[in-house]
């Protein structure tokens, strides 16, 4: 067939949805094997070493193992929601792509609005928990849910509002145009705090331990995935992994300075390397944290959101828009 | 107020210690050995079910069947059966099965034993598909060594 007869912008997105898809469930492996390898040596254990060289195969061997398990529906489960959940958590990761900056030319689309754009989609997420433990008529399921978005709800605020004095600074909501702002110091030698608040946040938001009560095992089973099985289980995995990314890619955007680093040649596509190397190091800090610490209680979750990372965000808010506007007034 | 900002540090302090504790854990060396592909020495004390000795000297056990392993035994797990032979001092072990599906290890056999004929074997990895498997004539399990 002559493929120079459709539309050259069609072929433009088939090309990019595979690729996107492609990276999502190649991300879910990387990140599997590195959690399970990590957590094996922080334990001072070797981690998968059976399937090929140092376990490397794992992943691959256990997504097939998902493929190919039957997809149970629960007799008193809500059969047309229970399908859509895993769906609605999948459908935003594709999304999300859309406006991530990995190098200067490596970008599908420079929204104006790319944050909110990017943030908005990441919260559909928390609808498909919702949706999920809703529909699964289960306790555990609906537990799960429950606490997934009240902590949602809580850690956004805290999230949005150090997001918010990046952008204040930046004086731009579009990711490249944040990218572009830092250009002599990345934002996180001046909002070393917004740093650390929105880390925190963002593992709340991904439902990572210390904060993984919504499938905390050894109180919910599985949380809100209790019912699933099969692939409608593994899209919910690769959601929380490709957000996991997302998380740490609005980081890397936002106070390392995105794609740049030393000059490589061909710097327009390269500063991707740069990236990606900031993004799966945050990753690693993700995976390092989820192995020192013990989950935390569910008044400790919501007292440390209210009590510190509120009030800090909110100062650090006020005082970041403060100096913006006396800047130019001083020097 | 105080305790507000003396409980952020405190906090922040001890979830750094606990990173510090982990990232120096992660780089210490594995402890997991890879079983049926790397074994450990086992220690001699070890307690397997018993075994005939070898004497260096005569090349064959040191058992003079005076039951005494049999009659002590508290498990019922020994049989010993000695005959009279020609040129043989005493009685000549003819056969010396034990019973270890029923064997508890307490040693007493071991220790009973008068010419020190009987030590504990290294033998952990004991499985099978039937207990006859388990039912051993240690005279020919000494012969077979």
């Amino acid at each position: 067939m002559d493929i120079s007869i459709l539309p050259p912008e069609l072929i433009r997105i088939v090309i990019s949805a595979v690729i996107i898809i492609a990276f999502v469930f190649l991300n879910a492996m990387v990140l599997g094997y590195a959690e399970r390898k990590l957590a094996g040596y922080i334990m001072r254990r070797p981690g998968p070493m059976e399937v090929g060289p140092q376990g490397i195969l794992q992943l691959m061997i256990d997504g097939v193992k998902l493929i190919g398990k039957q997809l149970i529906v629960p007799k008193e489960s809500g059969h047309a929601l229970f399908r859509i959940a895993p769906l609605l958590a999948f459908i935003p990761v594709g999304l999300a792509f859309v406006v991530i900056p990995f190098s200067d030319k490596l970008q599908a689309r420079d929204l104006d609005v790319g944050l909110v754009f990017m943030l908005a989609i990441m919260s559909v997420n928390v609808v498909a928990v919702l949706v999920a433990g809703w529909s699964s008529n289960n306790k555990y399921s609906l537990f799960g849910a429950i606490r997934s978005v009240a902590q949602n709800v809580a850690y956004e605020i805290p999230m949005l509002l150090s997001l918010l004095s990046v952008v204040l600074m930046a004086n731009t909501l579009s990711l490249k145009g944040i990218v572009l702002a830092q250009h002599p110091v990345w934002y996180v030698v001046c909002q070393p705090l917004a740093f650390i608040i929105y880390f925190v946040a963002g593992l709340a938001e991904t439902n990572r331990a210390p904060f993984d009560l919504p499938e905390a095992e050894s109180e919910l089973t599985a949380g809100f995935h209790t019912e699933y099985s099969g692939m409608s289980f593994s899209l919910f995995i690769l959601a929380e992994y490709t957000n996991m990314f997302f998380v740490c890619s609005i980081a890397v955007v936002l106070f390392l300075g995105g794609w740049s680093g030393i000059p490589l040649p061909f710097y327009a596509y390269s500063g991707g390397i740069w990236f990606l190397l900031k993004v799966y190091a945050l990753l690693f800090v993700m995976i390092w944290v989820r192995w020192t610490y013990p989950r935390v209680r569910f008044d400790q979750l919501l007292n440390f959101c209210w009590k510190y990372l509120i009030p800090f965000s909110l100062v650090n808010l006020m005082l970041t828009a403060i100096l913006v506007k006396l800047w130019p007034v001083v020097f | 107020m105080n305790e507000y900002f003396s409980d952020l540090f405190s906090g922040a302090k001890s979830l750094l210690v606990g990173l510090s504790v982990t990232i120096r854990e992660m780089f210490k060396p594995v402890v997991t050995v890879q079983y049926p592909r790397e074994k450990l020495e086992i220690t001699p004390n070890f307690r397997g079910h018993t075994e005939l000795v070898k004497d260096p000297e005569t090349g064959t056990h040191k058992c003079i069947s005076c039951m005494m392993c049999q009659k002590e035994c508290p498990s019922d797990c020994i049989r010993v059966k000695g005959e009279k032979r020609e040129g043989v001092k005493g009685l000549a072990l003819v056969s010396y099965s034990l019973d270890f599906t029923k064997c508890s290890l307490c040693g007493t056999c071991v220790e009973v034993c008068p010419t020190a004929a009987l030590e504990y074997s290294q033998e952990y990895e004991l499985a099978g598909y039937s207990s006859d498997e388990f039912r051993f004539d240690l005279l020919k399990r000494l012969e077979e060594r």
